[in-house]
């Protein structure tokens, strides 16, 4: 199969044209996945844009996405396929005044047109590209990780009325993870593995550019130095890069074109969601509190 | 196994071939499954396939997809790059020292006399002074210029580390030196002023900071240029698998508890969120899994309804098991001291898993610390409070677990009811006290479990003045817990029941 990328600044530059900063690491990782056709485990904290490198790949390669999110309890029927039996059911009803002979009305019930294909099936089916996301797969259990690992390693679906199912072509497929568990060591085998974590100073900057064209440059460097410094505070939840995108959009809303003590403390609570984190970042940074805004919030 | 070293070929630095290329993996893979990492052989040839697509020569690129290939844990990042610099430090591009101009022969770094000579002569930016080469490093950091940096790095090393060939002498050492010289501890101050002067800082504490914690990081970085510089001419001279050696770390989870350096222990403070989430998320799981609940009567119908009314799939009410209630019984005296606030943060980390967590600490005396962890929000300012306001000490202050525990035993005993499991730490020194072993029989009586984590190795319990055999006779179980994995083992087969 043709690969999509060429190299890996390429990887780089396609990324950065549906405004993903990706580093080099992130670009080896895509570029290796791409030739060597493996799965790739993304871990990280939570808002880091792990989902969204999925979604950027699928962007800059004009792929479909097909993303299956995962919760505890998802099983074969929710994550591979199932038989719609609620219309073979009335399919088998409408049809007690004809008298077909059973055969018929088995080969019929089990085709095609009563099977409800899930996101596994529906990637492995695709005739046009697909990435292939499987969001927070930590959160599903040892057993269902299973299931994904088989489907995963051969790209083949068995259903046992119609034969197996071979793809046309080997997705791209992003697994992410928030590391609320362990993974199995035979997924992990599987896949290549990539940990991304907060961005540094110079790449969140260029980040809250892209994602937030209006906003000047200075202000931008503010914003990734003050984030940066925030995430040094040992806090029960850092901000995430998608809170700082957040935080840049309110302070130009608010019409503030600098961060000072005063703004931040007004604003704080955009970057942090725990009222105890809150407290503990304005005593580190030595920024007041009781602004009107927070106490608006509270009230 | 035949591993590449610096003697295997000197002339092969710029372009090594396939089988050069491989032999170096294989020595690199054998390094990091000496330094406890599992890799398997999957990933070996996972690895092996990664090197065919990514030229050697983009290192980012090619450290990112070894890691990849190879490590599957975050945490085992850090002994993967101190590997990775130490075999693969000798194929980085030469550093091109752009106007300075080092010789080529010292870029490849491959042989030791040709790099000496070019230190000696007129590379390594020989015809700088001192203060010009300080004034470069300036102007370089200010505008974090990292190709300059680098080269400016590698020129203060030939310059100021005084490396010579065979000399004993750690990588710590050279670093010293060439910090020293550079005066690093003013560097931030001067880079503070010249921000100031080029009105780049605002006024205020808040400024300021944010400037510091910038310069910081960029001092950060030259620090790292400097030592992984040095540690090139170091693989250059002793070899590779030599310098792997000396550079071995342990895997966070196996570092121990009673030797871990300050930076150790930050470390597993680090460690300690994410993995008491992981494991609380794995013990409710299976606590949840373990067997059904009642028959849920009015789903069961609710759900026949699609079948027509017919029953076809009963449905049960999730289980709902009562959560253990832990009582923790710490020895805070200095030898295990820091053991002992691991592993208090470690239960209180975990307390949604547990009914209710009591904890008490003592050296010759004994005092409930609960009302700390209560009171604050953040468990490492609790444990800032254990250390400073508990009153710990009766007469001396020396370790009498004897008396903690007849104190203890007279106080709190009826409160231990069968939901409780005990937790005790500490290395049963007793310094010759009385043990009052029997203290301990009558908790096991009415505890549910009465558990005993000694933070000391195995071969060292009952030695000089430890008592550990005696208080064993009435636990449930003794544990020898060293470090992050046995923690993490007794938490999860033994806390679980």
């Amino acid at each position: 199969m043709a690969s999509r990328f060429e190299s890996v600044p390429e990887v780089v530059d396609r990324l950065r044209g549906v405004d993903y900063l990706a580093d080099t690491s992130i670009g080896g990782v895509v570029y290796l996945a791409d030739r060597l056709e493996k799965p790739v485990l993304v871990e990280g904290p939570a808002g880091v844009g792990k989902t969204e490198l999925a979604k950027a790949v699928a962007a800059s390669t004009g792929s479909r996405l097909i993303r299956l999110q995962c919760y505890e309890g998802l099983d074969e029927a929710k994550a591979i396929y199932e038989w719609n039996y609620k219309k073979q059911l009335l399919r088998i009803q409408a049809d007690r005044t004809h008298e077909t002979d059973w055969e018929t009305v088995e080969s019929d019930i089990f085709s095609e047109p009563f099977l409800l294909t899930r996101p596994l099936l529906e990637a492995i089916r695709s005739e046009d590209p697909v990435v292939l996301l499987i969001d927070e797969v930590d959160r599903v259990e040892v057993e269902t990780e299973a299931l994904l690992l088989e489907v995963l390693s051969d790209f083949q679906v068995s259903i046992p009325e119609l034969g197996t199912i071979h793809g046309n072509q080997r997705p791209f497929v992003f697994l992410t993870s928030n590391n609320t568990r362990e993974l199995s060591e035979a997924l992990k085998r599987r896949c290549l593995y990539l940990h991304v974590d907060y961005p540094d100073i110079e790449r969140e900057k260029e980040i809250v550019r892209v994602r937030v064209p209006e906003i000047d440059d200075a202000l931008a460097d503010q914003i990734a130095k003050v984030v940066n410094s925030i995430r040094q505070i040992d806090l029960k939840k850092a901000p995430s890069i998608s809170e700082t995108i957040d935080w840049a959009r309110t302070l130009l809303y608010l019409g503030r074109h600098e961060v000072n003590p005063e703004v931040l403390g007004e604003t704080l609570h955009v970057l942090l969601k725990y009222q105890a984190d809150i407290t503990k970042a304005r005593k580190e940074l030595g920024v007041d509190g009781g602004s009107p805004l927070a106490g608006a919030r509270r009230g | 196994m035949r591993t590449y070293g610096p003697d295997s070929g000197s002339g092969v630095m710029h372009a090594p071939g396939d089988a050069v290329m491989l032999d170096v993996l294989q020595g690199f893979v054998h390094e990091l499954r000496s330094a406890g990492l599992p890799v398997s052989m999957t990933e070996n040839l996972d690895a092996m396939r990664a090197l065919e697509h990514i030229p050697f020569t983009e290192r980012d690129a090619l450290k990112a997809a070894l890691g990849a290939t190879l490590v599957k844990h975050h945490g085992h990042w850090k002994v993967f790059e101190t590997v990775f610099d130490v075999y693969f430090s000798l194929f980085s591009a030469g550093v091109d020292a752009g106007e300075g101009g080092e010789g080529d022969g010292e870029a490849s770094a491959a042989d030791w006399e040709q790099m000496r000579a070019a230190m000696d002569g007129a590379g390594a930016m020989g015809d700088v002074s001192n203060e010009d080469l300080a004034k470069m490093l300036l102007d370089a950091l200010m505008n974090m210029d990292r190709e300059q940096l680098r080269a400016l790095a590698a020129a203060a090393v030939s310059r100021f580390a005084g490396m010579e060939p065979g000399r004993p002498v750690g990588g710590a050492y050279y670093l010293y030196r060439t910090l020293r010289q550079l005066d690093s501890e003013g560097l931030v101050e001067q880079m503070m002023e010249q921000a100031r002067d080029q009105g780049q800082l605002g006024e205020g504490a808040f400024d300021e900071r944010l400037a510091r914690e910038d310069m910081d990081g960029r001092l950060k970085l030259l620090k790292e240029l400097i030592e992984s510089e040095i540690r090139r001419r170091l693989v250059a001279d002793r070899g590779v698998e030599a310098m792997a050696r000396t550079l071995r770390k342990p895997l966070p989870e196996d570092i121990d508890f009673m030797h871990a350096s300050r930076e150790e222990m930050q470390a597993l403070q680090r460690s300690i969120y994410p993995l008491t989430r992981a494991l609380a998320a794995r013990l409710a799981q299976r606590r949840r899994h373990r067997r059904r609940g009642q028959l849920d009567f009015r789903a069961t119908v609710r759900h026949s309804l699609s079948y027509g009314g017919v029953p076809l799939e009963p449905k049960f009410k999730r289980p709902r098991p009562s959560k253990p209630e832990i009582m923790v019984i710490a020895d805070i005296s200095g030898s295990v001291a820091s053991f002992a606030r691991f592993t208090l943060q470690f239960v209180y980390a975990m307390q949604s898993e547990f009914s209710k967590v009591r904890s008490w600490v003592f050296i010759d005396g004994i005092d409930e610390v609960t009302r700390f962890f209560e009171e604050s929000d953040d468990i490492s300012d609790a444990v800032h409070r254990v250390n400073t306001e508990a009153d710990v000490v009766w007469v001396d202050g020396h370790s009498d677990y004897g008396h903690a525990f007849e104190v203890w035993h007279e106080r709190h005993i009826k409160e231990i009811t069968k939901k409780s499991s005990v937790i005790i730490l500490g290395d049963a020194r007793n310094n010759y006290h009385a043990t009052q072993a029997w203290t301990l029989g009558e908790m096991r009586k009415r505890a549910r479990r009465l558990f005993w984590l000694d933070p000391e190795p195995l071969g060292y319990w009952d030695t000089g003045d430890s008592v550990v055999s005696e208080y064993a006779a009435y636990c449930d179980g003794v544990y020898e817990c060293r470090n992050l994995r046995q923690l993490q083992k007794f938490v999860a087969d033994v806390v679980d029941v």
